[in-house]
């Protein structure tokens, strides 16, 4: 092809390719527009209504309230918890995420079988109650900031566990978290994809879950999020908080420091 | 047993904007299960809302108001301190009222 | 005893059936596949378009199952707003009746099948019946299929 074709190829590719940008343009402010008409009322709510229920009723073989239960600040303290996990536990001499510290909560403080729990699908059973938890818990430190401790080496270690998981590219499409998240201004069609690399700011990513997921009309946890990401991967899922999981989790609330949580959100 | 409904009812000029969260499937009848089956349509028909006991609300919903409904609309010269209450039925004569006072 | 004269009947002993019970009479318009059902099924006249109904509703939903929209008006005697949408299995959504006692307005949210217009209909207490309707894109459907 000569010079000068190539050049007028490029200008007409280049020609085309500007009602797209207008019209991508158009899509992510009529998205917006839809997501800010949902902002106020989200169903969550809901969940955090009966989440609060849930942590100070008497429940299980122990009869007893997850007011006990110590979710890194103490215990019974639930305003600011979330915005500091996954941290290192000393009493259970790992790093937990909010899903594991509540299953370590149910067993040890009120009896409940916590590996039962773990192999109970979304949605079902003892599951309800742990996403209603999550939902109360995480509303709990709704406008505050991500800030999660790297003191402790154990803490180091899952940041770096995380890191790399994010980065393993394994399964039928060769995936990895990076694929859709590994940069800037990705998307799969409609939906942006935030960049969980860095702190993609304030109610994105990381800070956005729990949400309120409008498409199943349920309730995420950070767990069935990652559940999500993996089946879309077509990669099995590492376990419901697995360690795996939890580094990961480390990661991104690392790379997220500093972004406010606005969780739990609404999306589609 | 159906989970309760949010309700916040808030003063605002002479008026009072009262918002609902409802908590119910509002299942349309067209979705199938994992076993082809269809899932029966079960969904809220009336609502009703009311202002110290007397109605000033009233709707018929079909399968087509969303899951979880959230509905929000202004009662006239409600002042703080006035109770709202909202009742729903379902097509299965399920029904709830749930109860909140104006601030 | 049909199903839905059952449920009058249910409603009509829990006493949550509006004065003028409609519960029956309403189930052909909520059957009706298109708007002109819907209106006949309503039993009232051929709506028109008025810019004194305020109709908001996003131009995209992000998915179908959920979309917020509302209606309002200053107008005076409008007893009714139906919320049509033209594309859905069945297009009437519901039904809102106001009394004096509130402002003609309200928000609610909608399911909705597939890209369509949708309708904000007024019905007035004189049997004036005007509407407002804007066309929402909808990127994935909202009904369960």
């Amino acid at each position: 092809m000569t010079r000068h074709a190539l050049g007028a190829t490029l200008a007409a590719a280049a020609l085309f390719a500007l009602p797209a940008m207008t019209q991508a343009q158009t899509s992510a402010d009529g998205i917006a527009q839809y997501r800010a008409l949902l902002a106020d009322g989200n169903p969550a709510e809901l969940w955090e209504a009966k989440g609060e229920l849930l942590w100070k009723q008497k429940r299980g073989p122990k009869n007893a309230s997850l007011e006990a239960c110590d979710l890194g600040k103490g215990a019974g303290i639930v305003k600011g918890a979330f915005v500091e996990l996954p941290r290192y536990f000393a009493d259970t001499k790992r790093v937990q995420d909010l899903e594991s510290r509540l299953l370590s909560c149910v067993e040890q403080v009120q009896g409940f079988n916590a590996a039962e729990i773990a192999a109970t699908p979304f949605g079902r059973g003892e599951q309800v109650n742990l996403e209603a938890l999550v939902a109360y818990v995480a509303a709990e430190s709704r406008g505050m900031k991500f800030n999660l401790s790297q003191a402790h080496p154990e803490e180091r270690k899952m940041f770096e566990a995380g890191k790399r998981i994010f980065y393993f590219r394994g399964g039928p499409y060769d995936f990895s978290c990076a694929s859709c998240h590994g940069e800037a201004g990705k998307r799969i069609r409609l939906q942006d994809l935030p960049d969980l690399t860095k702190n993609p700011g304030d109610g994105v990513g990381f800070a956005a879950w729990p949400a309120y997921r409008v498409s199943s009309g349920e309730l995420w946890g950070m767990q069935r999020r990652l559940n999500d990401c993996y089946r879309q991967q077509r990669f099995p899922f590492p376990g419901y908080a697995s360690d795996a999981t939890i580094a990961l989790g480390t990661f991104m609330g690392v790379q997220g420091q500093g972004a406010v949580s606005i969780a739990p959100s609404i999306k589609r | 047993m159906s989970d309760p409904m949010r309700i916040r009812a808030q003063t605002q000029g002479s008026g009072a904007v009262v918002r609902v969260l409802m908590s119910h499937e509002m299942e349309t009848g067209l979705r199938k299960d994992a076993a082809g089956k269809t899932i029966p349509a079960w969904h809220i028909t009336e609502v009703s809302a009311a202002l110290n006991g007397k109605t000033v609300l009233t709707a018929q919903w079909g399968t087509a108001i969303a899951k979880n409904p959230f509905t929000e609309f202004v009662v006239k010269g409600a002042k703080a301190g006035d109770k709202i209450s909202i009742s729903w039925v379902d097509n299965h004569g399920d029904r709830r009222t749930d109860e909140a006072t104006v601030a | 005893m049909t199903r839905s004269a059952a449920v009058a009947a249910l409603l009509a002993g829990a006493g949550l059936l509006p004065a003028h019970a409609q519960s029956v009479w309403a189930q052909a318009a909520f059957d009706g596949k298109s708007i002109d059902d819907v209106i006949k099924g309503l039993g009232i006249a051929k709506p028109v378009a008025s810019a004194d109904i305020t109709f908001t509703a996003p131009d995209i939903a992000e998915n179908g199952a959920v979309v917020p929209i509302s209606a309002s008006t200053a107008l005076p005697g409008v007893k009714r707003i139906a919320f049509l949408v033209e594309k859905n299995p069945t297009t009437l959504a519901g039904i809102f009746e106001f009394t004096d006692a509130v402002e003609t307005s309200v928000k609610t949210r909608i399911k909705m099948a597939q890209t369509c217009n949708v309708l904000a209909v007024a019905i007035m207490g004189d049997g004036k019946v005007l509407y407002a309707q804007k066309e929402v894109k909808v990127t994935l459907g909202g009904c369960g299929g």
